[in-house]
């Protein structure tokens, strides 16, 4: 077998030609088709949902260097949806077990791997070193940061999106081609929009979206076809609808069209990020705790207290802390005349947050005794009772 | 003129379905209608003053009402309309 070290990067050896049969047996791709795909070099920000089938597609395929941004770790959720990643890779940086799977798929493939966020101060440098970015990023603000480093760069951002059932891909910033921002000029309110660990996500869509992406990363690397570049393609599992639509070039886009925006700027300021996480820490610091032990003594001790659980239904059916009583919050306000401000009340969720604007609400409605507890359910499992599930 | 609404699965929970009938002779009315029959829908669709916010876009048929008028954009019978808003998933 001829060692791919040895192969020029515009020339195959042996062992590819016979690895890639059937893409030279195919009249659009050929042998020059495979020999442009050596030589493409593709950066992949974000290796989980969307980054896991593009990873493998674009490695299978004998894209020559694939770049991939990524700073997490395999978390045992994670493997629902990320198939890059094992059961064994658990704990393991991303890139790590992303390089590992992506060697033993096609040891032609030369991994660069950057374990950083990708940021204002060094997406350019970054990307200005591939032919395309794939966007497989799971946050507004790290998109926008994408989006902008792509239309000064002049590089197409393959763009795809999930949530729950649902996907968006597209092809931004090629030449002609509109950007993230001519879609949507803004990002929503932080919160507005539940993100997949929020919301969740069937494990399946970004197998869906992320090859997508990936037919149109190979599209643009090889020349051929027509690629979504001015479409949008939505994609709905649950009705398997796919729907195409027309997307035009914004003459007042301050990022493709005025060129205002000559360079990066603050990506979590711009989308409200910053702003909101010091008004959840502020709310949060604001409302009384309770400790999941001090919760569990309270119990033992059979002090007279309720304890009101803010998840969903279907949370509730996952797993539940003995005692308590289920108030979504959404039902709150309703279910107000139902609580006894005389008593004490610890209010939980799943890990602190929703429990804690419970608080406030009771707080504004008159209630003096409320405690959130700390860390929710989940923190319940870690230090008190490990047979409840975590999720 | 009666017009065919497509929600997707995140804004159809707060209205009676991903497919809903409505009305009027523009995009604003058409949205204002189902604004009007689903409150909780309402603010997810467009701002206090009525306007579309710039994170949620809709599609006339294929096209993006931004570039026909916006909310002013006229409708027929028949015409479809897709909400897409921002999703970042990833």
């Amino acid at each position: 077998m001829t060692s791919t070290a040895t192969t020029p990067v515009s020339e195959l050896s042996n062992e590819e030609i016979f690895r890639y049969s059937r893409h030279l047996i195919l009249p659009d791709v050929g042998l020059e088709g495979q020999k442009k795909l050596k030589r493409a070099r593709v950066l992949l920000v974000g290796v989980g949902g969307l980054g896991s089938p593009a990873a493998l597609y674009l490695a299978a395929a004998g894209v020559g260097t694939l770049g991939l941004v990524d700073f997490d770790v395999v978390d045992a959720t994670n493997l629902q949806r990320q198939v890059l990643h094992g059961t064994s890779a658990i704990g393991k940086r991303k890139l790590d077990s992303a390089r590992e799977r992506i060697e033993d798929l096609n040891p032609n493939v030369h991994v660069e791997a950057h374990e950083t966020p990708l940021t204002s101060r060094n997406a350019l440098e970054i990307i200005s070193t591939y032919d395309l970015v794939v966007d497989g990023t799971d946050n507004f603000q790290t998109r926008y940061l994408v989006n902008d480093a792509c239309v000064l760069l002049g590089k197409p951002n393959v763009y795809g999106s999930i949530y729950r059932f649902e996907g968006q891909a597209s092809v931004f910033a090629t030449k002609d081609a509109p950007c993230y921002r001519c879609l949507f000029r803004e990002p929503p309110p932080p919160g507005l929009v539940p993100s997949c660990a929020e919301g969740g996500v069937l494990g399946v869509l970004p197998g869906l979206v992320g090859t997508i992406q990936t037919t149109e990363a190979l599209k643009l690397i090889l020349g051929i076809g027509e690629t979504l570049e001015g479409r949008l393609l939505l994609v709905d599992a649950l009705r398997m609808r796919f729907r195409t639509l027309n997307l035009r070039k914004d003459p007042t886009c301050p990022a493709c069209g005025t060129h205002e925006i000559t360079e990066l700027i603050d990506y979590e300021e711009f989308c409200g990020v910053r702003q909101a996480a010091a008004a959840d820490a502020a709310a949060a610091s604001a409302v009384p705790e309770i400790t999941p032990a001090e919760l569990a003594a309270r119990i033992a001790r059979g002090d007279d207290f309720d304890l009101v659980d803010v998840r969903e239904p279907h949370e509730w059916e996952i797993a539940r802390i003995p005692g308590a009583r289920l108030i979504p919050l959404a039902t709150l306000v309703e279910a107000l005349p139902t609580l006894d401000s005389a008593r004490d009340i610890v209010v939980h969720c799943k890990v602190g947050g929703r429990s804690a604007k419970a608080v406030q609400q009771l707080q504004a409605s008159g209630f003096r005794k409320v405690w959130n507890l700390a860390g929710g359910i989940n923190r319940w499992s870690d230090e008190v009772d490990p047979t409840t599930p975590k999720y | 003129m009666a017009v065919t609404l497509f929600l997707p699965t995140v804004l159809a929970r707060l209205a009676d379905g991903g497919t809903l009938r409505s009305n009027g002779s523009t995009v604003g009315e058409v949205v204002a209608n189902v604004a009007e029959r689903f409150p909780k829908l309402a603010p997810r669709l467009r701002d206090e003053n009525g306007d579309p916010y710039a994170f949620v876009t809709f599609y006339l048929n294929d096209e993006d009402i931004r570039f026909n008028g916006s909310f002013a954009a006229q409708v027929k019978d028949g015409d479809e309309l897709t909400i897409v808003p921002a999703i970042a998933g990833g």
